[in-house]
């Protein structure tokens, strides 16, 4: 089982209030109110963190990025995967991901992602994400082509990966003359591919089809279920049978030395969510195109203000209740984390510890409790229900590399 | 006196063009907005008392119109019309072309220069406005854009009434074919203004006087860079002169295409 630590690294420092006068935190949120004297202690403290953990026994750091909001700190998930490239040992620096549709050269990406690779001696997961609708706003990115793009970037990036240069790419958003990149990735045939979502089925059954693990974003333990079903069924389908080694989730867990703070501080998991998907115009969060066009009709009353938001927006108790945000001391956690290893059988499980101002102290507090504690128990329950990872199991980084492909039933001719 | 109004469906390499026609008299090709168009506005009833009205609906833009996946620029609308002006066997058609219209409508004329009897352009779209920016609907809803091109919302309500669901799916898909061609640079070509001088066919550029969709700058870089061409504002209208203004615009297009 591979356990690693994520928070969204948000700019707490900044003022909320003038948010929520605004209406909106997100795009079009002035960055005037970016304090960088707060960004700079928060980027470093965020580091300070990841370096401690690996110190604490945390096998493994999900990173990802987003675009002008407060939310998340990290414009440029690679940046901070470079860093903690070099400055850590051993941890597995996890990419959840890199937005493949906002990369206008993906020749680039995949020259950066093949020097982390390297610097790390082979620490890298290579995760893709479409990135969501506003950060195709704020980037400039055609929403209406963005699975196209995502899909076409993903074989580039793995073409240039995997395919000795030079060769040509004239593809339908991208053409290159020479794709020829000198920096390869160290690991063959290249790094492991994860892929995160939360909403979308035809990434659920984009990522079966080509054998990557689907991490699935916080999802209730039902709905996490009906994911695992389709992706097994699309697994099939495809010729093989998937397993533990397919599914990855993430988690909102705060764990603290007492009950008291642990809720306190699992409170502030509502600050991001409010601004994630509250403070935020629907049309920015889903432009036309961007969504799968079977939600357009409920879409468009939600965007005019006339339906509620299809997601939801449950409470803090709520969303205890089903599941998707534990607190507590590492001894009531660990029993509530059995009961969602034993019913949804993931064994990538990314334990998002930290969010909103929860203090630098209480972060840390967290990080130690889940390196030693949490994470280490973990692994044991994993064992003993079975779920290997796949670095365990070494399973193909991708369809194309498996051996175990049961032949389709061919249609009569 | 309103004329029959009838839908005809050509087919052009693989595309079904749905296209609505009424009235008779010289041919008037009207070109509709981002926004998509309605089936029936008193403006085209207007125009069709004097002409013979053709009002393709463009493709991808509402549940009716079929989405060429292939296409990627306003100048392939452009090129298309030319295709089914010839299927239609119309000869030297003038060309009303309304916001969005405005630019098909203007890359036309530069395809073909000597085709057209006479153009119009109103609060047309396509070329970069000098001083400002065209109003990026990305930002806002459906309603708010679609209320943005008018200046008194009582027009809006006129037209519009209670906003179906029909209608915002419809909006929303004209949104998503307004990006796939239009995206970047939005709503402009970079080339438009020099080849603009080519085109000699007599030319109206209107423009309503509380444009808030495309900046005035834009029609008086139309007006000077077409070869024979005049600004007219209308006065009390936004952007969508046609709808709010129906029977100013179609008078002003009337006397304009017959005093020519």
């Amino acid at each position: 089982m591979h356990v690693m630590y994520f928070t969204e690294q948000p700019m707490s420092a900044y003022p909320a209030e003038i948010g929520l006068e605004t209406g909106h935190t997100a795009l079009m949120f002035s960055n005037k109110h970016f304090d960088p004297v707060a960004g700079s202690r928060l980027y470093n403290q965020y580091l300070e963190h990841y370096i401690y953990a690996e110190e604490q026994g945390v096998e493994g750091f999900m990173l990802n990025e987003h675009h002008n909001a407060p939310f998340c700190m990290q414009a440029k998930c690679n940046i901070f995967a470079s860093i903690l490239a070099a400055v850590t040992k051993k941890a597995k620096i996890v990419l959840l991901g890199n937005p493949l549709p906002l990369a206008e050269n993906p020749i680039r990406l995949a020259e950066e992602l093949a020097m982390i690779d390297m610097i790390s001696k082979g620490r890298l997961v290579s995760g893709f994400v479409r990135g969501g609708g506003q950060e195709q706003l704020a980037t400039g990115v055609n929403p209406a082509f963005n699975r196209e793009r995502f899909e076409e970037a993903h074989e580039l990036v793995t073409a240039a990966w995997s395919r000795p240069g030079p060769f040509r790419w004239e593809g339908t958003h991208f053409q290159h003359r020479v794709v020829n990149p000198w920096a390869v990735p160290l690991q063959k045939p290249y790094p492991r591919v994860w892929i995160p979502g939360v909403l979308s089925q035809e990434t659920i059954i984009w990522a079966a089809k080509q054998r990557y693990p689907y991490i699935a974003l916080n999802t209730s333990i039902e709905a996490t279920k009906k994911i695992w079903e389709l992706y097994d069924r699309i697994a099939l389908e495809t010729g093989y049978e998937s397993g533990p080694e397919n599914r990855g989730y993430l988690q909102q867990i705060h764990v603290s030395d007492s009950e008291e703070k642990a809720e306190r501080n699992a409170r502030q998991f509502l600050w991001m969510q409010g601004e994630f998907t509250g403070l935020a115009h629907p049309v920015w969060s889903s432009p036309s195109g961007y969504f799968s066009p079977e939600h357009r009709r409920n879409f468009v009353e939600f965007a005019v203000g006339r339906a509620v938001n299809p997601r939801g927006r449950p409470t803090f108790e709520q969303q205890v209740a089903d599941g998707r945000i534990f607190f507590g001391t590492p001894k009531t956690v660990i029993p509530k984390i059995r009961r969602v290893l034993e019913e949804t059988r993931p064994s990538i499980y990314g334990i998002w510890g930290n969010d909103g101002s929860v203090s630098d102290e209480d972060a840390r507090t967290c990080i130690r409790l889940l390196g030693q504690e949490v994470m280490p128990a973990m692994r044991e329950i994993g064992e003993e229900l079975g779920l290997k990872d796949p670095f365990q199991l070494n399973s193909p980084v991708h369809l194309k590399y498996s051996t175990d492909i049961k032949s389709m039933p061919q249609a009569a001719e | 006196m309103a004329a029959a109004w009838r839908e005809e469906h050509i087919d052009l390499g693989g595309l079904k063009l749905r296209i609505g026609r009424g009235g008779s008299g010289r041919p008037l090709l009207v070109l509709h907005h981002d926004t998509g168009t309605l089936d029936k506005l008193p403006f085209y009833e207007a125009l069709s008392a004097k002409f013979d009205v053709i009002v393709p609906n463009h493709p991808g833009f509402g549940q009716e119109a079929e989405r060429p996946q292939w296409m990627r620029h306003p100048r392939d609308i452009a090129s298309l019309y030319q295709w089914m002006l010839a299927e239609l066997k119309v000869d030297r058609p003038s060309l009303v072309g309304l916001g969005f219209g405005g630019w098909i409508a203007a890359e036309m004329a530069t395809q073909a220069p000597r085709d057209y009897h006479r153009i119009v352009l109103v609060g047309a779209m396509g070329v970069k406005p000098p001083e400002g920016h065209i109003f990026d609907q990305a930002i806002v809803s459906y309603i708010d854009y679609a209320q943005a091109g008018f200046h008194d919302p009582s027009a809006f309500a006129r037209v519009y009434g209670d906003v179906t669901t029909e209608q915002l799916v419809d909006w929303d898909l004209c949104r998503e074919m307004s990006f796939r061609i239009a995206w970047k640079p939005y709503m402009y070509t970079p080339s438009l203004p020099n080849l603009l001088g080519g085109v000699k066919a007599p030319a109206l550029v209107a423009w309503g006087e509380h444009d808030r969709i495309v900046p005035r700058s834009a029609g008086e870089l139309y007006a000077k860079s077409l070869g024979n061409a005049r600004l007219e504002i209308v006065a009390g209208a936004g952007h969508c002169v046609d709808m709010e203004k129906p029977d100013e615009l179609a008078r002003l297009v009337t006397s304009f295409i017959e005093e020519n």
